[in-house]
C-alpha cells in the first residue's frame, strides 16, 4: 500500500528536504540507527534512507534527502498529500545505546538529520550529548535547531566562517577530546571522506567510534550482497550486520570506490530524467 | 522366436525460440505445445496400474490421471487433476527438474524417452489459464467460502509459503502472506528470469490465490516490522516460514570486494526484481559486462549467464570447479546455456580477482583441477593440480555458488531451533519448528534446493495445519 507524505519542508531549496510519512507500522519499530527503504514509483530503484526522527505517537517518520540522483530528484518532485509507492522497515541494526557518560554525535551535511536519531536515543538514555555539525556555509546548516533543543552543546563549524568556528567538524572534534578525557563514545555521519577523518582524528585518543555506512544496497534485508563492507579484514554487510561500524575497522577507501560503481549509469539516469522534465514543461 | 517389443515413439519436440535469436531478448526459451502436439505427447502414456511417475512427485500430483484426461483433450479435467495437489501448474511445468523426479522414474525411460510430463503439465495450466477468461463472464469463480475466525500467516511469498496459502484457502481458512520485498512470488520472481519463467505467469497464480481468498502485504518484513509472537497476537492460529536461504554465499577470495563483482542474488534482482534489463526505462541500473565469467554450475549459475548473454555481453564462461557431468543445474538449462554460447570452463577453481588502481575488476585467476574420490555429496571431490593455473580476463563476475540461512527474521525470534548449518529444525512429518504452531519449509529449512521441493515441504506443513485447526487435512 503506497505510504502518504504527510508534511514537506525544504531545508536547502532544490537540494535538500525533510519529508514525513505516515509510516505507523515503521515508526512503532523505528529505533535510532534504523533505515528504511523506498521505491517512489512502478519504475523506480530501491534507495536505502536513515529514519531521521520517529513518532509512535503521531504514526511518522522523518526522512531528510539530499537530491543527488535520479531517485532523489523525483522525490523533490513530490509534495505533501503525495504517496510513495513502496515504504519498507525499519531495516538495519540499531544503535546500541546505553547510558555511559558523554556521547559526541559528529554529523555532516545531510548525515546531520541521520545522526539526529541517533543523538536523541542517546539523550534518553541519559547521555551528556555533543553535538558537532558542520557545512559549507550557514544557509546549509541543517538541524541546528532540532540539535539545540536537547543537547547541552552544539559545536558549529563552516568552511567559511559564516556561523561557528571557521573550519572543519574534525578540528572541533580534536578540541573537544583533548580539553575532555571523559568521552565514552563518538559517532560520526556524513559523507564518507569526512567519517574517515573522524576516525583518524579519534584514533590517537583510543575513544570508540561508531560510522553509519551509506552503501549500495539492493533490498536491504541481507539478500544481496551489494553493501558489502570490509571491517577488520572480514566481509560484512551494512544492511543487516550494519549500517554502524567501529570507524576504526572500516576500510573507507573500499567503501568510497564501491559507491562509484555505477556512476555512469547514475548519470544516464539523471540526464534522462531531466531531459523528461524539460519536455514535459515545454509541452505544458 | 521371440518378438521383439516396437521401440516406444520419440517425445513430441518443444517449440523454441531459436538459440540465435533468444541470447538477445528476454521472451521465454520455451514456447509451449499446441493441444494436438499436447495431446500426441499425453497419448504416450501408458497409464501404468502403479505409476512411477507419481512417486517421483514431491507433491504427489497425480500424473497418470491429468495425462490420461489430456490424451482426450480434456484440458479442464486434466488441470483439476494436477491443482488437487499442486498450486502452481504453470511454475512447476517449467522449473521443475522433471529428470530427476517424474520423468526420471516413467517407465518408457527405460527403453527410449519418458513422456514429456512436464511440458503437459505447463501446457495444461497455460491452457486453462487462457480459457478462464471466457470462464469468469459465463461460469463460476472456483472459490471457497472463507471462515471468518481462522487465520493463519506465511512468512516470504515464495514457492512454499504460496503452496501453505493455497491448501489452506481451499479449505476456508484464511491466509495473510507477508512479503518483505515489494514484489510477490520471492525467488519466482526476484530470481528466475523472465526467460525461463515469464513474470506474467507467476503473476497469474498468485492473482488466483487471490481469487481463493488469500491476503497478500508487501513491504513487511519479518523479523523487523513485525515478529511471530506478534502474529499469534493478530490473531493467527498458526504460522508458516517460507523465507528461503537469501544469504548469499561469497568465494572469501582476494578481491571479491571490486567493482564488478556480483553475487547472484544481486545480480539476478537487479535484473528481475529491478527489470534492470529495461534501464533507463526502469531505474534500477546494471553492470554492463562484455567479458563475464559466472562462478558455480547451479541453476543460479546457468540463469546468470544467461542473463549477461541477453544484456550484451561479448563471451560468458561459467567456472566450475567439477566436470560437466558434476553441475547440479537441471540438464534443459545447461542444454540452453551451451545453446546460447556459453563457455564452459569446468575443473577450475577461482584462486584471486583482480582489478585496476580505481577498484574495477579486469581479472581472475583460475586453478585448474582434476577429479579426485568421490566426496560425502557423491559427487568427485576436485583436487587442484599443482602449478597449473590461468588467468581469465573479465569486466564482470557474478559468483553462484550457493546462499545460506538469511538471519533477519531467525535472530528476532527467540527459541526457534536451528541446526549446525544454521538452518530451521522441523519435525519432517508435520514440518512444525521447535515453536507451536509455527511450521517452516522450503530453503530456509532444507539450504538451497529446487522449487518443486520447497512446494513438497509447503504442503506437508498445510497438512498439518489444517488438520489441527479444522481438525481434517
Amino acid at each position: 500500500m503506497p505510504t502518504t507524505i504527510l508534511a514537506k519542508r525544504r531545508l536547502i531549496p532544490g537540494k535538500t528536504s525533510e519529508l514525513v510519512l505516515d509510516a505507523p507500522h515503521i515508526a512503532a519499530k523505528a529505533r535510532p540507527g534504523n533505515f528504511l527503504i523506498l521505491r517512489v514509483n512502478e519504475r523506480g530503484e530501491r534507495i536505502p534512507l536513515t529514519i531521521a526522527d520517529a513518532d509512535p505517537g503521531k504514526g511518522t517518520v522523518t526522512i531528510v534527502y539530499l537530491v543527488l540522483g535520479k531517485t532523489t530528484a523525483l522525490l523533490e518532485t513530490l509534495e505533501a498529500g503525495d504517496a510513495i509507492l513502496d515504504v519498507c522497515g525499519p531495516l538495519g541494526a540499531p544503535t546500541h545505546i546505553e547510558k555511559t557518560g558523554t556521547v559526541i554525535c559528529v554529523g555532516g551535511g545531510t548525515g546531520i538529520a541521520a545522526m539526529h536519531h541517533i543523538a536523541k536515543g542517546h539523550h534518553r538514555s541519559g547521555n551528556h550529548v555533543v553535538a558537532v555539525i558542520g557545512a559549507r556555509t550557514r544557509e546549509l546548516l541543517l538541524f541546528y535547531d532540532e540539535l539545540s533543543a536537547f543537547c547541552p552543546e552544539v559545536l558549529v563549524t563552516t568552511d567559511d566562517g559564516s556561523v561557528g568556528r571557521q573550519g572543519l567538524v574534525t578540528e572541533a572534534l580534536r578540541d573537544r577530546l583533548a580539553a575532555d578525557p571523559g568521552v565514552s563514545e563518538v559517532v560520526a555521519v556524513g559523507p564518507v571522506p569526512m567519517m574517515r577523518a573522524v576516525a583518524e582524528t579519534t584514533r590517537p585518543f583510543g575513544v570508540r567510534t561508531t560510522v553509519s555506512l551509506n552503501s549500495i544496497m539492493v533490498d536491504g534485508i541481507g539478500m544481496c550482497g551489494a553493501c558489502r563492507v570490509t571491517v577488520g579484514g572480514q566481509i560484512r554487510f551494512a544492511c543487516v550486520d550494519g549500517p554502524e561500524f567501529d570507524g576504526h575497522q572500516v576500510d573507507f577507501g573500499e567503501l568510497c570506490a564501491r559507491l562509484g560503481a555505477f556512476r555512469d549509469q547514475e548519470r544516464v539516469s539523471l540526464e534522462k530524467f531531466h531531459e523528461c522534465r524539460c519536455h514535459d514543461h515545454k509541452k505544458a | 522366436m521371440t518378438t521383439k517389443k516396437p521401440k516406444p515413439s520419440p517425445r513430441t519436440p518443444m517449440p523454441e525460440q531459436p538459440a540465435a535469436v533468444r541470447r538477445a531478448n528476454f521472451s521465454e526459451v520455451a514456447l509451449g505445445y499446441d493441444l494436438s502436439m499436447a495431446m500426441t505427447e499425453a497419448a504416450r502414456c501408458l497409464q501404468c496400474k502403479k505409476p512411477a511417475c507419481v512417486k517421483g512427485c514431491p507433491v504427489e500430483v497425480n500424473i497418470r490421471d491429468f495425462v490420461g484426461r489430456l490424451a482426450t483433450g480434456d484440458v479442464d479435467a486434466a488441470y483439476a487433476a494436477i491443482k488437487a495437489t499442486n498450486s502452481l501448474p504453470a511454475v512447476c511445468g517449467r522449473v521443475c527438474p522433471q529428470e530427476i523426479q517424474c520423468e526420471g522414474a516413467c517407465i518408457l525411460g527405460k527403453k527410449g524417452e519418458p513422456v514429456a510430463i512436464g511440458r503437459l503439465e505447463r501446457f495444461t495450466a497455460d491452457e486453462f489459464a487462457a480459457r478462464s477468461a471466457c470462464e469468469q463472464i459465463t461460469g463460476q469463480p472456483d472459490c471457497a467460502l472463507a471462515r471468518d475466525g481462522i487465520t493463519a500467516a506465511c512468512i516470504g511469498s515464495g514457492p512454499s509459503s504460496l503452496t501453505v496459502a493455497g491448501y489452506l484457502a481451499a479449505r476456508g481458512i484464511r491466509v495473510t502472506v507477508y512479503e518483505a520485498l515489494h514484489e510477490l512470488g520471492g525467488v519466482l520472481t526476484y530470481g528466475i528470469p523472465e526467460f525461463r519463467l515469464p513474470k506474467a505467469v507467476v503473476a497469474r497464480e498468485i492473482a488466483a490465490l487471490k481469487d481463493s481468498g488469500v491476503t497478500f502485504v508487501t513491504n513487511w518484513v519479518g523479523g523487523k516490522t513485525f515478529t511471530i509472537p506478534e502474529l499469534f497476537e493478530m490473531g493467527h492460529k498458526a504460522v508458516f516460514i517460507g523465507v528461503g536461504a537469501g544469504l548469499p554465499r561469497f568465494l572469501n577470495i582476494p578481491g571479491e570486494s571490486l567493482i564488478g563483482v556480483f553475487s547472484a542474488n544481486e545480480y539476478l534482482t537487479r535484473v528481475n526484481l529491478g527489470r534492470a534489463y529495461a534501464f533507463p526505462d526502469y531505474d534500477t541500473p546494471i553492470y554492463p559486462g562484455k567479458k563475464v565469467v559466472v562462478l558455480g554450475g547451479g541453476n543460479v549459475a546457468m540463469d546468470a549467464a544467461r542473463t549477461a548473454l541477453r544484456l550484451g555481453a561479448e563471451e560468458v564462461r561459467l567456472v566450475y570447479r567439477r566436470s560437466k557431468e558434476e553441475m547440479p543445474a537441471r540438464a534443459e538449462e545447461l542444454h540452453h546455456a551451451l545453446e546460447e554460447g556459453v563457455i564452459l570452463e569446468c575443473l577450475c577453481g577461482p584462486l584471486a580477482f583482480s582489478g585496476d588502481e580505481k577498484g574495477f575488476l579486469t581479472g581472475l585467476t583460475v586453478q585448474r583441477m582434476c577429479l579426485g574420490e568421490p566426496d560425502e555429496s557423491g559427487r568427485c571431490r576436485p583436487c587442484p593440480i599443482e602449478g597449473d593455473t590461468a588467468h581469465l580476463p573479465c569486466d564482470l563476475a557474478v559468483v553462484a555458488v550457493g546462499t545460506g540461512p538469511n538471519p533477519v527474521l531467525l535472530n528476532a525470534t527467540a527459541g526457534l531451533e536451528r541446526n549446525r548449518r544454521g538452518y530451521v529444525v522441523v519435525n519432517e512429518e508435520t514440518g512444525e519448528t521447535s515453536l507451536e504452531n509455527v511450521f517452516a519449509g522450503g530453503d530456509i529449512v532444507t539450504g538451497s534446493a529446487t522449487v518443486i521441493l520447497a512446494m513438497g515441504a509447503g504442503r506437508r506443513a498445510a497438512k498439518e495445519i489444517a488438520r489441527r485447526l479444522l481438525g481434517r487435512d
